[in-house]
């Protein structure tokens, strides 16, 4: 064995050195490009956040963002709004998801071209799904001229408000829109390759259909689910286009406030702006770990 | 089982069984058929108001379908003077040049990852997991002042590494899943057999992996292909890409907006239409980002 590892990598190397030669140099180019970019890019604006800026004469570390951006109010709105925006929108996604990729686990008549259709949604652009969103649940959108059509309404007024409204409807329809099939894919081919054969076992030890799902394929797809949520509600939690465009004036998404902050002409907003950052990180670090860590318990048990 | 059985009549090849719970049987079906259409229709709905858009020239309130049409919209997006097209074939230039990094680095990162056991994977895969879980907005802002101090923002070489932040992750997370259900012993034998370290990387190692690869570029190129933020923050305005030209025109005007939409959308389903075999459930590698 050593010899041939000798020979295959071509040097005098022991066989563990080798390997671990191997390991570093596969490795080393991603890491490097992720050290410099995103960890270099998050200590810049931690530093930033802490008015550390020497081109302007600010020399100093002080914690002064943080104390303006937590005693404002419309900050505080603002966190609430997001947390709201991706809670909602990852629940929803999830269940749909599930129920989605259960409906398409079984052969039938045409399931090819609905499975094309479904994952032809995650190739989709968000901002396109936005566009869609706005065009038709705006007031004068289709969904409120087919009202009008139909004579529930008599203008673009009577319209309940799912667009630039303070619930963020219009975000979480689009974010749901889009995620349901990123979900759906996932749990579906975990569910292909576990197969139906656990599930026929529980049926026929006498489980009803509900039982049998909650028992038996619930926890067999879960770490899947879980995963693919996670990814969810990081992007929601911290995505910025769809709420420019489908969100409220007031309060504003977090990325909307913290992108607005940094491209304002003041330039004393910018600590702020990257104060707001470093929350926007840390918080939706922290909320994937302790989902993470409820989840996987849940899981297990 | 009973779930796979479906009524002859949707089933088309008939010879099922015939359920001994008829009654129920055909609600779970009808049921079916209803979840699936809701859901298409659920899925396809934000697309189909584009299209009309497209092609209208007065819609007005509170007509359901435009009272007239027009080819303007589109004239104005293939007319060389307003060089959308030039606009789309700069975004999917960037999108290629991503999407190539993030193979050349994603891969051999994946195969550390997903073949071998060693000190400190979990630190390395957590670095690989943060970008995916900090959001792009939190970063950009400090790589855009890195940027500056360097000379890359306003630069399509800037625009093209910042997009490497949210595609690298997943490529490298697809690949892993796929090497670790791969078997290097294929390897050694091609190489024991005589096979050169080229050819065996040719011969046996991609098309082992080509289905994940696939998958992951696919991933890869929509990521770079759909970015807004990080565009616009490190472009600076003066990288000009199909997300920022379509922003531009949705409040403005709704013509143009929804045939830039269509444009923004037909790459994507060209690139779907070819990888969709890989995408089709039963392929490791989809499930290899929920290994996370």
């Amino acid at each position: 064995m050593a010899v041939r590892t000798r020979r295959l990598t071509g040097t005098g190397l022991s066989e563990k050195a080798a390997r671990r030669l191997t390991i570093t140099v596969l490795l080393a180019p991603a890491i490097l490009v992720i050290l410099l970019l995103f960890m270099g890019g998050l200590v810049t604006g931690f530093l930033r956040s802490l008015g550390y800026f020497p081109l302007i004469g600010l020399n100093d570390f002080n914690f002064d963002a943080y104390s303006i951006i937590f005693t404002d109010n419309g900050f505080i709105r603002s966190f609430i709004l997001t947390f709201h925006i991706a809670f909602t929108s990852t629940l929803i996604a999830s269940i749909l998801a599930v129920a989605s990729a259960m409906l398409l686990r079984p052969a039938f008549r045409g399931k090819r071209f609905v499975q094309f259709i479904f994952s032809l949604n995650l190739t989709i652009p968000h901002l396109v799904g936005a566009v869609g969103v706005l065009y038709l649940f705006s007031g004068s959108g289709l969904v409120s001229r087919l009202a009008t059509g139909a004579g529930l309404i008599d203008s673009p007024a009577g319209f309940p408000a799912m667009v630039n409204d303070p619930w963020a409807i219009g975000i979480i329809i689009q974010y749901v829109w889009k995620e349901i099939p990123f979900i759906g894919v996932i749990v579906l081919a975990i569910l292909l390759s576990v197969g139906e054969d656990y599930e026929s076992v529980a049926r026929s030890l006498g489980a009803n259909r509900w039982q049998a799902f909650r028992n038996v394929t619930l926890p067999l797809i879960m770490p899947g689910v879980v995963s693919a949520s996670v990814i969810v509600f990081a992007f929601t939690f911290g995505a910025f286009e769809i709420p420019w465009l489908l969100g409220s004036t007031f309060p504003k998404a977090l990325p909307v406030l913290a992108f607005e902050s940094y491209t304002d002409v003041d330039l004393a907003a910018r600590p702020q702006a990257m104060a707001m950052a470093m929350v926007i990180a840390v918080m939706s670090s922290l909320m994937i770990l302790a989902y993470m860590k409820v989840s996987r318990r849940y899981v297990r048990s | 089982m009973a779930d796979t059985r479906i009524e002859p009549t949707a089933a088309g090849a008939g010879g099922v069984a015939p359920e001994d719970k008829e009654r129920r049987f055909s609600w779970r079906i009808t049921g079916r058929w209803v979840g699936i259409t809701g859901l298409l229709a659920f899925l396809v709905a934000p697309i189909v108001p584009l299209f009309i858009w497209s092609i209208s020239f007065r819609w007005f309130y509170p007509a359901i379908l435009p009272t007239e049409y027009s080819a303007r919209a589109w004239t104005e997006v293939i007319t060389p003077h307003n060089d959308v097209l030039g606009v789309a074939w700069n975004t999917a230039l960037i999108a290629l040049v991503v999407t190539a990094l993030s193979i050349l680095l994603g891969v051999p990162a994946g195969r550390a990852l997903g073949l071998y056991e060693f000190r400190g994977k979990r630190l390395v895969e957590w670095m690989i997991l943060a970008p995916i879980i900090v959001p792009g907005l939190a970063v950009v802002l400090g790589i855009h002042v890195l940027f500056i101090r360097a000379g890359l923002s306003n630069s399509i070489p800037g625009v093209i590494l910042v997009h490497l932040v949210p595609t690298l992750p997943y490529m490298t997370l697809v690949m892993s899943g796929v090497f670790a259900n791969y078997d290097t012993d294929f390897e050694l034998q091609a190489r024991s057999l005589g096979a050169s370290r080229w050819a065996t990387q040719r011969l046996i190692t991609l098309p082992a992996i080509f289905p994940g690869v696939v998958v992951g570029a696919l991933f890869a190129f929509i990521i770079s292909w759909s970015q807004y933020v990080l565009t616009l923050l490190i472009g600076g305005g003066q990288v000009q890409t199909l997300p920022l030209l379509l922003f531009g025109f949705v409040r403005s005007d709704p013509a143009i907006a929804g045939a830039l939409s269509v444009v923004f959308i037909l790459p994507a389903v060209i690139v779907l239409l070819l990888s969709s075999r890989y995408l089709s459930g039963d392929n490791a590698a989809v499930g290899g980002i929920g290994n996370i």
